[in-house]
């Protein structure tokens, strides 16, 4: 038995690294560029701010350190695209495993259902998610399989560069989002790994005056679920059948990580 | 003669920490000048300029010939006691946890007469020497000492309250890489200290000294790291409520001014260690050394900084190095104020070049680590928030007082 796994796992890599290679399989990278003029989360002033990324020039081939070029990078653990742990959130301060360091490995690598409401969303920048609609979705889709990531598409990643992306006014932000029902359905009766957005945050702009405040942050994070975010690329995924690798640095006790996203999409056939 | 006093015993778990209360606060601006003196450890009063005339307390006009031309000056130490009493009940807060309190009139070689604390071993009627002493809230007040100094002297009840002194208290000198830090914990140790915490940033890198200063037998040495908030926090959780006095001795320091030296890291670095890593010791430590401020024998006492003088004017072959001392000095400003609530003391030791391999191309005079050393002790058990140590420190504190802007002048030629 054991050596039947070995040799299936042999082979499917094998499978796998073939399609890479030659065809068949796709790397996708849904990731944006880490840089200084990335937005960030505008919280009130009062409270602690999200730092955005910053690098500054150590050396690079000079006076100080004449062969060799690097950079000394800060930034908020929740700069640029980014993973939510579950300790971000208070719902999830007190769940084993809820800081980055500690993750289940085979969470981190999983099969992803995408999530296309990008015209509901260029409709109404507001757009919320709703169990109505995960409904719907399913009824044309089929069921959404436990142990899967969700990735909500709304287009949103194409507003990077304009004011539009933050969508910031007197009244906050204004970008879609899921419901409060949506996320529960999604955790307690799909049983999902975690939920992503190309928005700046994993709720909607609005969120903090939905019921709980911020849903998406606290049913998520409360029941030990991931949060992506910043997500780019979307539109390059199938509603289904792709693999996600999102694996956030290791850092000890951390909240949440910036990381490189990247899925393993079947080529089409043009590819 | 005073009793020498003694180790104080274990504290008891049960017993309630004795509050910090301070002695009244309230002086007037004129006063605020001996004060000042006070704090680099000078007594000065006022000296009428029209007939010499010398006045206590501080006047806004001559009390002989009502000129308003008055100025501070350093004034004869000397005076008799004419009369003494003892207090053995008061009202006021602070002087009721501490009775019974002695006190005396002083007649000063100058001319005023004082009231003024009184030492336990002055003899009346009796000649005396005059000290103005900054007390638990940060003002002047004037003792008189005996004439000549007697066994224990500074082991008098009422004098410790004016000091910082390091006999049997629990010390933390910050850092002890260095020959500075080294040299402070061994005249620590010298001075009655009953322990010495030493951090050592990143233990795993062997450093100069490292056997003798772990062979002491009251130091004990710690991992600490200014630039890291958590290790400070760490040190804090296991040291910090016995933590009486801490000395600062890191300095991160290169060479090199704003355009002479490129890009950021390097002023982050210095930034980083002088100015947040003060500000990560006094948000970790600061707050129980103030609940610790009247906790008997071994109450906490002092936070001491020991930074480059050139906090007082940008030197710009060391421009960023000073900007970060500029910066630690505003901050020991601001601590000094939030301290004082429960009467400890915020000091700066101000230093001029050291001796070390950074400083190489600076001319002489350098400041030796035995030297900081003993301003260190000094300052702590003379109780001045300011000292100036070497020739070039000294210098500068002058200059800086007659006016900051030639000073920067000489220094940026």
């Amino acid at each position: 038995m054991r050596e039947t796994t070995t040799m299936n796992g042999d082979a499917l890599l094998l499978a796998l690294a073939a399609g890479i290679r030659g065809g068949g399989v796709r790397v996708v990278d849904l990731t944006h560029t880490l840089a200084p003029d990335f937005p960030v989360m505008v919280l009130p002033p009062e409270f602690g701010q999200c730092q955005p990324f910053r690098m500054e020039e150590v050396s690079r081939y000079d006076a100080r350190g004449p062969g060799w070029y690097w950079n000394t990078i800060t930034m908020s653990e929740h700069a640029g695209t980014h993973f939510d742990a579950p300790a971000h959130w208070i719902s999830g301060r007190n769940l084993p495993a809820g800081t980055v360091d500690d993750l289940p490995l085979d969470r981190l690598v999983a099969p992803v259902v995408v999530l296309d409401y990008s015209a509901e969303s260029a409709a109404d920048e507001d757009f919320l998610l709703t169990r109505a609609h995960l409904e719907a979705w399913e009824a044309e889709n089929g069921e959404i399989e436990p142990g899967s990531w969700v990735l909500f598409r709304t287009d949103w990643s194409k507003h990077l560069g304009s004011d539009k992306y933050l969508n910031l006014r007197a009244d906050g932000a204004h970008s879609p989002g899921p419901a409060a029902d949506a996320v529960e359905f999604l955790v307690k009766d799909r049983d999902i790994i975690g939920f992503g957005t190309e928005t700046i945050g994993t709720d909607a702009g609005q969120g903090t005056h939905l019921e709980p405040p911020y849903p998406a942050h606290f049913i998520l994070h409360g029941n030990g679920r991931y949060g992506l975010q910043c997500l780019a690329g979307l539109d390059q995924l199938p509603a289904r059948g792709a693999i996600l690798f999102a694996a956030p640095l290791k850092i000890r006790h951390g909240s949440g990580s910036p990381l490189r996203v990247l899925a393993l999409v079947p080529a089409s056939d043009d590819a | 003669m005073t009793d020498p006093i003694v180790r104080p015993p274990k504290k008891d778990p049960q017993k309630v920490t004795r509050p910090p209360e301070l002695p009244p606060l309230q002086r007037s601006r004129a006063a605020l000048a001996m004060s000042a003196a006070a704090s680099r450890g000078a007594f000065e009063l006022q000296c009428c300029k029209a007939c010499g005339a010398w006045m206590y307390p501080a006047r806004d006009a001559c009390p002989r010939c009502l000129s308003v031309d008055l100025a501070w000056k350093p004034a004869p130490d000397g005076g008799e006691v004419i009369a003494e009493t003892t207090i053995r009940t008061t009202v006021d807060l602070y002087f009721r946890q501490r009775t019974p309190w002695r006190v005396a009139m002083v007649r000063l070689d100058c001319g005023p007469s004082v009231v003024c604390h009184l030492h336990g071993d002055v003899e009346v009627p009796g000649r005396v020497r005059m000290t103005a002493q900054l007390d638990k809230g940060g003002n002047a007040v004037i003792m008189a000492l005996p004439a000549k100094r007697t066994p224990n002297m500074a082991d008098d009840p009422e004098f410790r309250e004016l000091t910082a002194s390091p006999k049997h208290r629990r010390v933390l000198v910050t850092d002890g890489r260095t020959a500075v830090g080294q040299a402070v914990v061994e005249a620590l140790v010298n001075a009655g200290a009953a322990l010495v915490f030493v951090g050592i940033a990143e233990p795993w890198k062997p450093y100069p000294g490292e056997d003798r200063l772990k062979a002491h037998e009251n130091v004990q040495t710690f991992a600490l790291d200014l630039t890291d908030t958590t290790s400070v926090q760490d040190l804090a959780g296991e040291i910090g409520g016995k933590t009486d006095i801490l000395i600062n001795t890191a300095d991160h320091v290169r060479p090199g001014g704003i355009l002479s030296a490129p890009g950021m890291i390097t002023a982050k670095d210095s930034f980083d260690v002088n100015v947040f890593g003060l500000q990560r010791l006094a948000q970790a430590f600061g707050p129980g050394m103030v609940g610790r401020g009247a906790d008997g024998t071994n109450s906490a006492a002092a936070f001491l900084d020991v930074l480059p003088v050139y906090a007082l004017a940008n030197t710009p072959d060391f421009g960023i190095h000073s900007a970060t001392a500029a910066a630690r000095l505003s901050m020991l400003q601001c601590l000094r104020s939030e301290m004082r609530a429960g009467g400890v003391r915020v000091m700066s030791v101000f230093t001029g070049p050291i001796e070390d391999d950074w400083r190489q191309p600076v001319p002489p005079p350098k400041v030796a680590p035995a030297q900081i050393a003993r301003a260190v002790i000094a300052a702590l058990e003379g109780g001045i928030e300011d000292s100036f140590v070497g020739d070039v420190a000294k210098d500068v504190a002058t200059r800086f007082r007659q006016d900051a802007k030639v000073l920067e002048r000489e220094l940026g030629a």
